[in-house]
């Protein structure tokens, strides 16, 4: 798998940490209840098909949202984090 | 038709002309005592103990594919009840014992082989970390016996001692552990099942769950509904999917672990050896093929094949342990789908759905776990209460944090394990 950080283009997936799906972007309030918390932190859509997955590139320190197809590892777009999270 | 050795001769004087089906291939029927969904190992076991344990026999198997074509064909096959945790280690203690009598009970040959597992050590912390997890296996009543260095040159004299980054100080031995052989295992469950009256319907996708208030009443399928009173979930690899026909989301994420088998070699490793700082372990095959693998890749895969990255890791690892192995030539790689539980253990639980049971987040462990899954599997749908030995596999704990089981002990999040 090739992912195309914003800052330097097309990297292998070896410069990257994949952290799961976007979830975190999602972050409960602060006066969310416990299952807002569980929901958050353990249950996962977990889909066969198109996913949105938070990735790390390690050299240059950009976060990313990458989507990717989890039957056939395409990806199919990478935006910065911090603009998927607008 | 019982096996045998007698059999066996006769049929080979005879051509081989007399063998029949191992199992028949029925049409589903309108209505079931119980179903269960997915065909694999666990499936199969749990059909195969709802007959034998609870005399439940109007069950049908609803496997999409043909049985024993995910995981249970997809592993490497290894054998152990090495845990440490209160909650697994009776667990899996018990699955052992399962296992060691599982040839006489299924009248099949699993080639289950108890050649011994070794965990290898590097540090003073990490052995004190093994006698602990020793002295858990023993008071589990199970075997492990701690290995100095000179010990494991005794068992293991082709490895590389002087590793800079990984010298071995010694091992944890585990007498009991081994291989089997793993389609045999789907195999031997099914034949058993279909023998004491389960259908096992194969080519039979389920795609609904059919709820009538709070209770489950059967299932959709590609074909036809079949209704049942209740139904077992047991299909780890596509868990998530599945639940979602139940309005359910999971803590789950479906993970890519890739395996790798060699040329056939004349027998040179006799054990099954475990290297986890090198994320590597590795058997021989009785075909001869040493069977190797590593860690996850560590992203979310439904693909069941995994990328180059991984593979340089395994081989380098697999390398660094025992360059001995370098000339052998890699016949085949593949992938199995792990259902990744946050805190590595599975989950064997009712739901919130009357009749409706739920058996999946096997992690990397499934193999192992086939007849103890599948003897807790049918208690719990035919009692409706957890056995004893799978009672902390509950579905809530991650919602109440009572009772989280991690082995790793690196944290009840998916992203570290």
């Amino acid at each position: 798998m090739r992912v195309a950080c914003p800052f330097c283009g097309d990297r292998d997936r070896r410069e990257f940490t994949v952290q799961g799906d976007d979830t975190s972007l999602r972050r409960p309030g602060r006066d969310a209840g416990p299952l807002a918390w569980h929901d958050y932190v353990h249950l996962r859509d977990n889909p066969a098909g198109r996913l949105h997955e938070i990735w790390h590139h390690d050299p240059c320190g950009a976060w990313v949202v990458v989507e990717r197809d989890t039957v056939t590892h395409a990806v199919h777009g990478v935006t910065l984090a911090r603009e998927a999270a607008r | 038709m019982r096996y045998s050795g007698l059999r066996l001769i006769r049929e080979g004087l005879r051509g081989n002309a007399g063998w029949t089906r191992a199992w028949r291939d029925p049409v589903p029927r309108p209505d079931y005592d119980a179903i269960v969904i997915g065909g694999g190992g666990h499936g199969l076991s749990t059909a195969y103990y709802l007959a034998r344990n609870h005399g439940i026999t109007n069950v049908a198997v609803l496997e999409k594919g043909y049985l024993g074509g995910g995981n249970v064909g997809r592993n490497t096959t290894i054998v152990r009840a090495n845990y440490f945790l209160p909650g697994n280690s009776e667990f899996y203690s018990h699955s052992l014992k399962l296992w060691e009598g599982l040839e006489a009970e299924l009248n099949y040959n699993v080639m289950h082989s108890q050649r011994g597992l070794i965990n290898l050590f590097h540090s003073d912390g990490q052995r004190d970390a093994f006698v602990r997890r020793g002295n858990a296996m023993a008071a589990q009543g199970d075997d492990a016996i701690l290995l100095d260095r000179e010990g494991v040159r005794e068992h293991l004299p082709y490895l590389d001692f002087d590793n800079a980054r990984f010298p071995i100080h010694g091992g944890l031995l585990h007498p009991r552990g081994g291989t089997a052989r793993h389609d045999a295992v789907a195999w031997g469950y099914a034949r058993g099942a279909d023998r004491r009256g389960v259908d096992l319907i194969q080519n039979c996708e389920v795609t609904g769950i059919d709820v009538e208030g709070s209770r489950v009443v059967g299932v959709q399928t590609t074909r036809g509904p079949i209704r049942a009173p209740k139904v077992g979930i047991v299909v780890a690899g596509r868990s998530s999917q599945v639940a979602a026909m139940a309005g359910m989301r999971l803590p789950i994420e479906s993970h890519i672990l890739q395996a790798f088998v060699t040329e056939g070699l004349k027998p040179v490793i006799h054990h099954v050896i475990s290297f986890g700082m090198g994320h590597f372990y590795i058997s021989q095959s009785d075909k001869g093929g040493l069977v190797f693998g590593g860690d996850l890749d560590f992203y979310a895969s439904y693909a069941a094949r995994g990328n180059l990255p991984m593979v340089e890791h395994v081989m380098e690892a697999g390398m660094t342990l025992m360059p001995m192995i370098g000339r052998a030539r890699v016949l085949r790689s593949w992938g199995g789908i792990m259902d990744m539980s946050p805190d590595g253990s599975p989950i064997i639980d009712r739901t919130h759905i009357d009749g409706l049971f739920l058996n999946c987040g096997w992690n990397y462990g499934g193999f192992k776990a086939v007849p103890a899954s599948g003897w807790c599997m049918a208690h719990l749908m035919a009692t409706g209460q957890p056995h004893a030995v799978a009672a902390r596999f509950r579905l809530d704990r991650f919602a109440t944090g009572r009772g989280i089981m991690d082995e790793e002990g690196t944290g009840a999040q998916h992203s570290l394990h």
